[in-house]
């Protein structure tokens, strides 16, 4: 039976403030564990949070950023369950007056645009991390991650299939990167992604719900997805019927399994949060927050093909990460041509970090020194061939092409005046050779430019110091008669 | 008519990780009855043209920059631990 997928998608993204939601303690991943807390993360008595400024401009930035109508007055409410990871025994979070609601993403697939509707976003506070040991009777405990800022963005059931879950999952993190609001690492956790999925035949009413959890990296949200598709359709196809349930992603078994513990009774009991006073977007604070966002990815997509000539599929490629963008922009500004730019960035770059598994974001490489590297290929100072390990060493050093190229002699002369004073040299200490040269003997003209290249340690491009030599032969030849 | 029953105190129990015994819940249901009866009383007040808050002092959107202060020295925030291992609480394990 063929069977319509409906996926929703919950993502949860770590906010770079330099600070916590709540408190003064430092953000700062990879610390000692429980180096960063302080008696308000720790939920102890008589403590008083405070809202983060930056944490909130942050949300309403992103709010705006996926076109969210914002709250008229937006609170905090207590989320409360048990769990060593939640020192508390609630979680600061925000239930019926969210941040901001009714928000969308357009997302390409199949090269054609889709609108997928996002429900709300919410501020809420960390929790802290476990780390289990499989030979010991305990976990352990590290509250340093209790209480940074989170955004919790929530989609509506609006997605078809996994393919459509990754394109939205990747636009969505292009737009956050843009933002400049989180790392959107998912190695180290900044961002974060549980999915719901639930099947029905075309046209029908929605089927029984499965989310799952432990999803650490976007392929692991595509492979449960796909193998939770065929786990339900053959329970459907056998007259089965789905539990309600959540399940975890082992990436090791690559399958879905049911949660052990907790979730026993989900009642989160929510109420206001009375530590907290309410919150107003006041014209004023989102007309400063929309005046600092940046051009988002749709845009400079458009922008890189109108502008410059370039493929969708370039354009695509280009925006995903700001920095690529940016890279790609700036270069261009600096005079760099589009279509061989985009080739070296898609191409070379792109490989090079792949290798690496690295981040686009993380590129440290500046425009100029793209812009060097094309400028040299250019002019012939160095073949493509030099160009690609030189690319590659610069950007392992952190230097300039162009300093590369001089450090290592790559350089092929290209400098008359150098080459000029070579020939003459040569020309100088080879006066035999000179003489059969004037006297017919072609072999004499190769023998000097083979004088030449010795003494410039092959720097010199060959044909163009024949070049050169033959024209002083001939100079000298003149003045003789 | 009672408001709470024993069954609600139960299940309150439940989420609340507290284990009480059948006496001990119906005395706290008798309790809890009590203390809402007694706050029902506030019913009887018109609210009408009163905006529903969730907070009674007259302050809204109260911030702090996004400015780091000093933590808890680490010995200090571990005072409070059952049990530790270096740096981290040491808890009976949790499977997921
Ligand atoms: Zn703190």
């Amino acid at each position: 039976m063929q069977y319509e997928s409906v996926i929703g998608l919950e993502v949860h993204l770590q906010l770079n403030t330099d600070s916590k939601l709540f408190c003064g303690c430092s953000t700062t991943f990879g610390a000692a564990p429980n180096h960063q807390t302080c008696p308000v993360c720790l939920g102890l008595p008589g403590v008083l949070p405070v809202l983060n400024h930056r944490a909130f401009e942050w949300g309403i930035k992103a709010a705006l950023a996926f076109d969210c109508r914002l709250a008229q007055v937006m609170k905090f409410d207590r989320k409360q369950y048990f769990y060593p990871d939640l020192p508390k025994n609630y979680q600061i979070s925000q239930y019926d007056q969210p941040l901001a609601q009714h928000g969308h993403l357009d997302i390409t697939i199949e090269g054609a645009s889709r609108r997928i509707r996002i429900t709300r976003i919410h501020m809420e506070e960390d929790a802290g991390k476990l780390l289990h040991d499989p030979q010991a009777p305990w976990s352990y405990v590290d509250f340093n991650r209790t209480g940074i800022p989170l955004l919790e963005i929530v989609s509506e059931p609006d997605l078809r299939s996994p393919d459509e879950a990754s394109a939205y999952l990747l636009e969505l993190k292009a737009v956050l990167e843009y933002l400049d609001v989180s790392t959107c690492d998912m190695e180290n956790g900044s961002l974060r992604c549980d999915t719901n999925i639930s099947l029905r035949k075309r046209g029908e009413a929605l089927g029984v719900k499965v989310e799952i959890k432990n999803l650490n990296s976007f392929k692991a949200v595509k492979a449960a997805l796909v193998y939770e598709i065929a786990r339900q359709a053959k329970r459907l196809d056998a007259g089965e019927r789905i539990a309600q349930e959540t399940r975890l992603w082992n990436a090791k078994a690559e399958q879905t399994e049911t949660m052990r513990s907790k979730e026993a009774a989900s009642d989160y009991r929510y109420f206001p949060e009375p530590d907290l006073v309410p919150f107003t977007i006041q014209p004023r604070l989102r007309e400063a927050v929309a005046a600092q966002l940046p051009p988002l990815p749709a845009q400079r997509r458009v922008r890189l093909m109108d502008a410059y000539g370039l493929s969708a599929y370039d354009a695509q490629v280009l925006t995903q990460h700001r920095r690529l963008a940016e890279l790609f922009e700036g270069a261009i500004a600096q005079g760099a041509k589009p279509k061989p730019l985009a080739n070296w960035i898609m191409g070379e770059l792109l490989a090079y970090l792949n290798a690496r598994g690295q981040e686009p974001s993380g590129v440290t490489l500046r425009p100029e020194w793209l812009v060097h590297l094309l400028e040299a290929i250019d002019a012939g100072t160095i073949s493509g061939k030099m160009a690609k390990e030189l690319f590659v060493e610069s950007l392992e050093r952190q230097v300039d092409p162009a300093q590369v190229i001089r450090e290592n002699n790559l350089r092929q002369i290209v400098d008359h005046g150098q080459l000029d004073r070579l020939a003459e040299e040569v020309i100088a200490g080879f006066q035999k050779s000179v003489e059969d040269y004037r006297k017919g003997k072609a072999n004499a003209l190769m023998f000097l430019v083979g004088k030449c290249m010795e003494r410039s340690n092959g720097k010199a491009n060959p044909t163009q110091m024949a070049d050169v030599l033959k024209r002083k032969l001939n100079q000298g030849k003149e003045a003789v008669t | 008519m009672a408001i709470v029953s024993t069954q609600d105190v139960r299940q309150v129990a439940l989420l609340a990780r507290l284990a009480l015994h059948d006496d001990e819940l119906k005395k706290l249901a008798a309790q809890l009855d009590e203390i809402l009866e007694y706050v029902r009383q506030l019913q009887a007040v018109s609210t009408d043209g009163v905006e529903p808050t969730s907070h009674v002092l007259p302050l809204a959107d109260v911030t702090r920059p996004d400015q780091r202060l000093p933590s808890l020295p680490p010995e200090e925030a571990l005072t409070l631990a059952p049990a530790r291992h270096g740096h981290l609480v040491k808890v009976p394990k949790v499977i997921d």
